[in-house]
């Protein structure tokens, strides 16, 4: 197979001005400090010139990367915060130059870092499909061919001619992610576009992504979410600090990457942020832990299949907020959901500024013998996400003691429940 | 199989960049398109405004210079002549107006997509040309008015539209890329744009500069734009100071291309500074 991606020592750096307040210079200090340098380039001609200069750090947020892409590869760039994975995807993307390196692309390629981008409040929704789909570079014959199929999947047709600040956000981003998703180039860069919208349309988009990647299209898929690379690619780049620490198939990069996040998370069924780490969320509302609690109440990673799984959820509110839904996934190792379950109705309507805990149990004789991520999700529904989904902890469901002798302790299907079965005689 | 080849390398602007920007011609519409879409939205009058604001500049331009001061018109209407040249000067200035926002203004997809970014201070000055021709509306409108008739020399008009074009896209281009480094442009274009409008010749004709400074005069770029119009214009009566003409060609032919240059040289680095 040929290459889509070759990528040669790649680096890219950023300077960190660090006495400046204002965030744009003023011409003023430009001049002052054109001014000095020259000044002081007059009094040593032979000192370095620009180097040492005390206001200014050296960040590098690439540093040699290199890999290849095959056509068709569904790549998969997972890391911390902060590992330069956006950087990555600005420089593939050309909106950003790299400060050292040469990469080599072959194929019509598209970026999606931001669903909307280019959207106008003051026009029409149909109007806001033509622009949209002109800056992510389709042509207009191609936008008006697919505009049906679009509107379709939008579910917007009935305010075409509305313009879009009156839309609510929801249906601004579903209209923003129809266009987006009908892009079709070879080479398609994905930012973490999905964590927006509600669950419901979030599901939706990562079908059409799923199919989109089918098509034998080289995927570029930068993601915190590790159960949507794990769905999504079948190679995955592993960054840490701004370099590749492993490039391989995804299953195992996914491993290294949840066995360094397993000792951070605290393996003990429990993850707790403080106010030096903040916890995920937003300005309105902040995780402040995640807890896996055993009948007798104490944090676990590891249960027995016959006991009980209280999931406490702890966070703090900013903002007086209405209609707050938690969510919280199970997914196998996989990445198969094993279910869904929210707290629709049971207290979250009406939030004011202040801490709060969620709880929820899973019954005994309930999970599989397996392992299992926990997702933790917060929105209003069908309005904005407010926690991101994330797997957040782990935990191990064990046989524990076994009821029969020829019980297998691990049965087919991603959870085993005691049905409570019961046989008698009908004659 | 693929025809598209794409190398990135650091420092090097990319050699299918002209290509790129045939590639997305479309966005130039689209970006125009947006402008002049958005522009008078939630506006009580619209589009009307288009051709009042030129109307205005030419009555208040007719009585100050034309009545009270009584300068010279080489027997042309004063309306004709002073609308002939706020023609152009309207074009540039707002121009200039528009180019020099318009990469902050779209700072949004200078940070989330790639397209060549010459697209959007040109299709600022495409919008500025769109109210240009409304205005050659009126223009026609008044020398019908006043039956004036043009000679041949109209034919050579496009010529002059060329020359403003490339002054416009020019300057602005420069304008555009400074202001993304220095917001201090924000406050310098319209002191560029209100004292243009008193040291070009839009309210007067360039006769009535003393001929020992007429060529000093033509450092203006704008003055030989102007003349080249009133030229074509407004007839035989017209004479072009032609050392001068020449000297204001050669500052704008450097000017759209340093223009050109400057933000070629600056544009990949939008993104980090913007």
């Amino acid at each position: 197979m040929c290459t889509a991606i070759t990528v040669e020592n790649l680096s890219k750096k950023y300077i960190i001005a660090h006495q400046l307040r204002e965030r744009h210079p003023a011409l003023r200090d430009a001049i002052t400090n054109n001014a000095k340098r020259v000044f002081r380039r007059l009094r040593h001609p032979l000192g370095g010139f620009d180097t040492d200069d005390p206001q200014h750090e050296k960040f590098w947020a690439l540093k040699d990367i290199n890999f290849d892409i095959k056509k068709g590869d569904r790549i998969g760039v997972i890391g911390r915060n902060g590992a330069g994975k956006s950087t990555l995807l600005k420089i593939l993307s050309r909106i950003t130059e790299p400060s050292s390196g040469r990469i080599d692309i072959s194929g019509r390629i598209a970026s999606l870092l931001e669903v909307g981008t280019g959207f106008h409040p003051e026009l029409t929704g149909r109007e806001n499909i033509f622009l949209n789909g002109a800056v992510l570079g389709m042509k207009r014959v191609e936008i008006k061919r697919k505009f049906d199929e679009i509107v379709a999947f939008a579910q917007t047709d009935k305010f075409l001619d509305t313009p879009v600040k009156r839309y609510s956000s929801g249906m601004q981003v579903r209209l923003a992610f129809a266009i987006a998703a009908h892009l079709e180039p070879e080479i398609l860069l994905i930012d973490e576009v999905l964590a927006v919208g509600d669950l419901g349309f979030q599901k939706k988009c990562l079908g059409k992504m799923n199919e989109v990647t089918r098509h034998g299209r080289t995927v570029f898929f930068v993601s915190h979410n590790i159960g949507m690379v794990r769905i999504l690619c079948n190679k995955s780049i592993l960054l840490t600090s701004g370099k590749i620490t492993q490039y391989d198939d995804t299953q195992d990069v996914v491993e290294t990457y949840l066995s360094v996040h397993k000792t951070e998370m605290g393996s003990n069924g429990e993850i707790c942020w403080s106010k030096e780490t903040p916890g995920p969320g937003c300005d309105d509302i902040r995780l402040l832990s995640i807890r896996l609690l055993n009948n007798a109440g104490t944090a676990a990673s590891v249960f027995t299949k016959d006991e009980i799984i209280n999931i406490e959820i702890a966070y703090e509110v900013y903002r007086k907020l209405s209609g707050v839904r938690v969510h919280v996934t199970l997914t196998t190792e996989d990445g198969i959901v094993a279910f869904t379950s929210t707290n629709h109705g049971k207290g979250t309507e009406e939030l004011m500024p202040g801490k709060f805990r969620s709880r929820a149990t899973i019954p005994h004789d309930f999970l599989n013998v397996k392992t299992y991520y926990v997702k933790v999700y917060f929105d209003v529904p069908g309005i904005r996400a407010l926690v991101p989904e994330d797997e957040y902890l782990f935990f191990k469901c064990d046989p524990g003691t076994p009821k029969g002798q020829f019980v297998s302790p691990s049965q087919a299907g991603v959870i085993a429940p005691e049905l409570g079965w019961s046989n008698e005689s009908i004659t | 199989m693929s025809s598209h080849k794409l190398i990135i390398e650091a420092g090097k602007t990319s050699k299918r960049y002209f290509r790129d920007v045939w590639e997305f011609r479309e966005l130039f519409y689209f970006l125009a398109w947006r402008d002049i879409l958005v522009r008078y939205k939630q506006t009580l009058i619209g589009i009307s405004w288009s051709v009042i604001r030129p109307l205005l500049t030419m009555i208040v331009f007719t009585i100050v210079f034309g009545r009270l001061a009584r300068l010279p018109s080489d027997g042309i209407p004063y309306p004709i002549l002073v609308f002939s040249a706020a023609l152009p000067w309207q074009f540039f200035a707002s121009s200039l107006a528009e180019c020099s926002n318009s990469v902050i203004a779209n700072a949004n997809m200078v940070s989330k997509v790639y397209f060549p970014r010459i697209i959007i201070p040109a299709s600022a000055v495409i919008v500025s040309f769109v109210d240009f021709l409304i205005s050659a509306v009126i223009l026609a409108a008044m020398m019908f008015w006043y039956s004036f008739i043009p000679d041949w020399k109209i034919l050579l008009l496009p010529v002059f539209i060329v020359i403003a074009f490339g002054a416009s896209i020019g300057t602005g281009l420069f304008l555009s890329a400074l202001n993304v480094r220095f917001r201090d442009f924000r406050y310098i274009v319209p002191f560029i744009v209100q004292f243009g409008l008193y040291i070009s010749p839009v309210g007067f004709s360039s006769n009535i500069i003393p001929e020992r400074w007429r060529l000093l005069y033509s450092l203006n770029p704008m003055v030989g734009v102007i003349d080249g119009f009133r030229w074509a214009l407004l007839g035989g009566n017209i004479d072009i100071y032609w050392q001068g003409f020449g000297l204001s060609m050669v500052l704008v032919f450097f000017l759209f291309f340093a223009g050109i240059w400057y933000f070629r040289k600056t544009e990949n680095a939008f993104a980090d500074i913007i």
